[in-house]
């Protein structure tokens, strides 16, 4: 070999070329608008399409929106410092802003109330929705019913106080008994609490005074709160109901199973206006001469009656889809009907049926909007009746619909967006 | 080893009733039914004693009696002298007709949005999201009060098409708008206009022989007919001929300004429109999730699996994704179909007469017969209700994956 050929030496590389970039039509902004705006010439025209169509939409709202008017007294007013300019006349809301919130006939000076019940509902609910909550905010949840209850209605604090009182006793004579026996528990906890409950009927009218809030009747009530109030009561006794509705359904016993399916099937074969309508003018038929109570009561029966056959449904869809093993597994674990469902069936199902549960709730919420048919004034009941109504904002459309569309937008949407991310973290099934 | 503690024969106490679980479930039931009769009794003992209170009576004689009261539209004769059964059925039409519409174009909607919410396109799939979020958010009350805004306060007047320079025009000299509904043309059916129709109805029984024909040759002999066009000509053609040799017998009625108002044409009022298309574009949202949450229940393996077998794209779709899809869709595209009908009672928001706002509004206030009223109103639904969802089960019966 000859050391002196300079152009034969082999060239090997011992370091690898710095990678190069990839062409600027392959990465970043540009690759990705080519693959998901412009990838076909049927897309392009399509995403031109979308983008004329958001531009016509957005050029419509956006000034309409930026440029309203929010300090006049009357539509009149607002036509002239617009004149002829495009914008809203959201002087509606501000003017009106109480009595969208909370109807016409609640008392000025209790608004306080209301709404101090409606932030205590976060609180309350917190431990029920988020599993990070410590635990001990469970004790404002049980005691939430009560004190919303004497926050909306007023009155004195013993009414709620004497029902709490009266609830407790009897759960604590039901945790004494339940050893024995479950139904001797069960009877003797709810004879006590009714007996409790009945004594108290002779003490609290008596002390009417004590820490009373002026009371405030329930036709009284109105706008976006009787909407938040039907809407969480109705979804919080339809779930217990639903639940036994779905179990019933479920069960081996001839007569409890007819009654049940029966119960669900009708009720789910009507319209909610038409249960609406048996509250309104026949249920008055069915009561006792002479017995009175007021039209919310009869509706939020009548709503937590309709909204239990939709979730009993839905967990029986939830019991469906559990696998025969687990039945049995509890059976053969010696524990008896309640046990088992307890303790194996029912956390599983519900888990299951979490979603289809948030559905039904979303739905009935919006469906609390019904009950402006009736002649109750709801939100949609407000804006469709007085306010409307009034020569002050007689022509006021959009600022007042889209105001109810968007309040009732961001509950419904901020509820399912919760229940997407609870799914997501009670998903054990590893994927 | 313990026994198993069989109870001796023919020894019965009274507290096996509670304890033994053999007759355990009869106690519970005999306490449900009787609680179940009892409750029943104390309501029917009510009711007896409240209509003889108020000197009331159940009948249904109101239902013979004339209603006294105009409906602006109907589908077959109708006038205030007309029984109140008369105007019940014509809501009950009513009701089916606006149930009928919505569910057909609340199908088209959602199955476009279900389907280019899964688009590649970003832009378009992000677009379709936020309408699926925006409707199904937002109560449909209040979409069909803020369309039914739109009819009456935004559209002119009809006189607005007036004059010689109007501010309004009608779109293709048929179709105008108005706050008094929308116009469109009427067909006008001439003599010989039945053989049109029959000979178009034929044509529809021709095009499903012709496919069910194509599909047998292909499975016996592999040779593979067109589909789309001759489909197309066999729909048209016949038609078109008959139409053209009869000499035209179905025309068009124009609507034409006269006076203060338009004449003529097919008027469609504004609640009619308002509910239709509120009813639409509401549950399209929920059909759209449907469509998309069953094209997305079929996994990638059967569309791969489909490609490797040679079968090309739109086949695939045809013979593989669809039919499979189909199963997951079209079980809660009934009970959405069941929504809108249960939604169309909601007319009595926006005075379209349906059978809410005929029998359980104004014959129900007019005669004060509630619980007869509520009752009928009921059993109609009722009525739909069952016999959608025992088709339903038929189609589930039919259609479910037979597993061992």
């Amino acid at each position: 070999m000859s050391d002196t050929h300079a152009q034969t030496v082999t060239f090997v590389r011992d370091t690898m070329l710095p990678q190069a970039a990839p062409p600027s039509t392959a990465q970043g902004p540009v690759k990705w608008m080519r693959d998901s705006l412009f990838s076909s010439i049927p897309y392009t025209i399509l995403t031109i399409a979308a983008l004329y169509a958001i531009f016509v939409l957005l050029s419509g709202f956006l000034p309409w929106l930026l440029g309203g008017v929010w300090t006049t007294s009357n539509i009149r007013e607002c036509r002239e410092v617009l004149d002829g300019a495009r914008g809203g006349c959201f002087s509606v809301l501000a003017e009106r802003w109480n009595q969208l919130l909370f109807g016409i006939a609640y008392p000025q000076d209790g608004y306080w109330r209301p709404t101090l019940a409606f932030i205590l509902l976060f609180v309350a609910v917190s431990p029920v929705l988020f599993a990070a909550v410590p635990r001990k905010l469970l004790i404002v949840t049980l005691l939430y019913p009560f004190v919303a209850f004497w926050l909306i209605w007023g009155g004195s604090l013993l009414v709620p106080l004497a029902a709490l009182i009266s609830l407790c006793v009897g759960y604590l004579v039901y945790s004494k008994l339940v050893k024995t026996s479950f139904a001797a528990g069960l009877a003797a906890g709810v004879a006590t609490a009714v007996f409790i409950w009945f004594i108290a009927g002779f003490i609290t009218p008596g002390l009417s005074g004590v820490l009373a809030l002026e009371e405030v009747a329930s036709r009284n009530m109105g706008g976006f709160m009787l909407n938040m109030i039907l809407g969480v009561i109705c979804v919080s006794l339809s779930l217990p109901l639903g639940i036994l509705l779905a179990l019933g359904r479920q069960s081996s016993l001839p007569i409890i199973k007819l009654i049940c399916v029966v119960f669900i099937e009708f009720i789910r074969g009507v319209p909610l206006i038409t249960l609406l309508f048996v509250a309104n003018v026949v249920l008055a038929y069915f009561l006792p001469p002479g017995t009175n109570f007021d039209l919310i009561l009869r509706v939020i029966i009548m709503i937590t009656m309709f909204a239990s056959a939709y979730i009993a449904e839905v967990i029986r869809g939830g019991l469906a889809a559990l696998p025969r093993g687990q039945y049995e597994g509890a059976e053969s674990l010696g524990l008896d009907y309640a046990q088992s469902m307890r303790l194996i069936i029912l956390p599983q199902a519900l888990k299951i049926s979490i979603p289809g549960i948030v559905n039904v709730a979303v739905g009935l919420f919006k469906d609390t909007t019904l009950v402006s048919i009736i002649s109750m004034f709801d939100l949609v009941g407000m804006i469709r009746g007085p306010i409307l109504a009034s020569t002050d904002w007689n022509g006021v459309y959009w600022e007042l619909w889209g105001f109810a569309a968007a309040l009732f937008f961001v509950v419904c949407y901020g509820i399912s967006q919760y229940s997407q991310w609870l799914e997501r973290q009670l998903q054990t099934d590893h994927r | 080893m313990t026994t198993m503690s069989d109870p001796q024969q023919g020894s019965f106490r009274l507290s096996m009733l509670l304890n033994d679980t053999r007759y355990r479930s009869y106690t519970f039931q005999f306490i449900a039914l009787m609680l179940l009769i009892a409750l029943m009794a104390f309501l029917g003992i009510n009711l007896v004693r409240n209509l003889a209170e108020a000197g009331l009576n159940i009948s249904y004689d109101f239902l013979g009696v004339p209603a006294g009261y105009d409906i602006n539209q109907t589908l077959i004769d109708y006038n205030s002298q007309s029984t109140n059964l008369r105007a019940a059925v014509v809501g009950i039409i009513n009701t089916l007709l606006v149930a009928f519409l919505a569910c057909l174009t609340a199908t088209i909607l959602g199955v476009i949005a279900g389907v280019a919410r899964l688009s590649n396109n970003w832009l378009v799939s992000k677009l379709m999201a936020v309408y699926v979020e925006i409707f199904r958010n937002i109560p449909v009350l209040i979409w069909i009060l803020m369309i039914y805004t739109l009819m009456t306060a935004v559209l002119p007047a009809p006189n607005a098409f007036r004059g010689d320079n109007p501010s309004s025009s009608m779109l293709f000299d048929a179709f105008a708008f108005t706050n008094r509904g929308v116009y469109i043309p009427a067909p006008v059916w001439g003599p010989g206009s039945m053989i049109v129709v029959a000979t178009f109805t034929l044509s529809i029984i021709a095009v499903f022989l012709y496919r069910r024909y194509a599909v047998k040759l292909l499975f016996e002999t592999g040779k593979l007919l067109p589909l789309g066009w001759p489909t197309l000509a066999i729909l048209i053609v016949p038609t078109l001929l008959v139409f053209f040799v009869m000499g035209s017998p179905i025309g068009l009625d124009y609507p034409a300004l006269r006076g203060f108002n338009f004449q003529g044409g097919l008027q469609i009022g504004a609640p009619l429109i308002a509910l239709w298309l509120a009813l639409s574009v509401y549950t399209g949202a929920f059909i759209a999730e449907n469509v998309r949450a069953g094209i997305q229940a079929i996994s990638k393996g059967q569309t791969e699996a489909a490609a490797s077998l040679g079968l090309r794209p739109k086949r695939v779709m045809n013979l593989v994704v669809l039919p499979q899809a189909l199963r997951v869709i079209i079980p809660p595209l009934i009970s959405q179909y069941l929504n809108i009908t249960k939604n169309s009672s909601l007319a009595i928001a926006v005075g379209y007469a349906d059978i809410t706002a005929t029998l359980g509004g104004i014959t129900l206030n007019q005669t004060g017969r509630a619980i007869e009223c509520v009752l009928l109103l009921m059993l109609f639904y009722l009525t739909i209700s069952l016999s959608i969802s025992a088709i339903m089960n038929v189609y589930n019966n039919n259609v479910s994956l037979k597993e061992r």
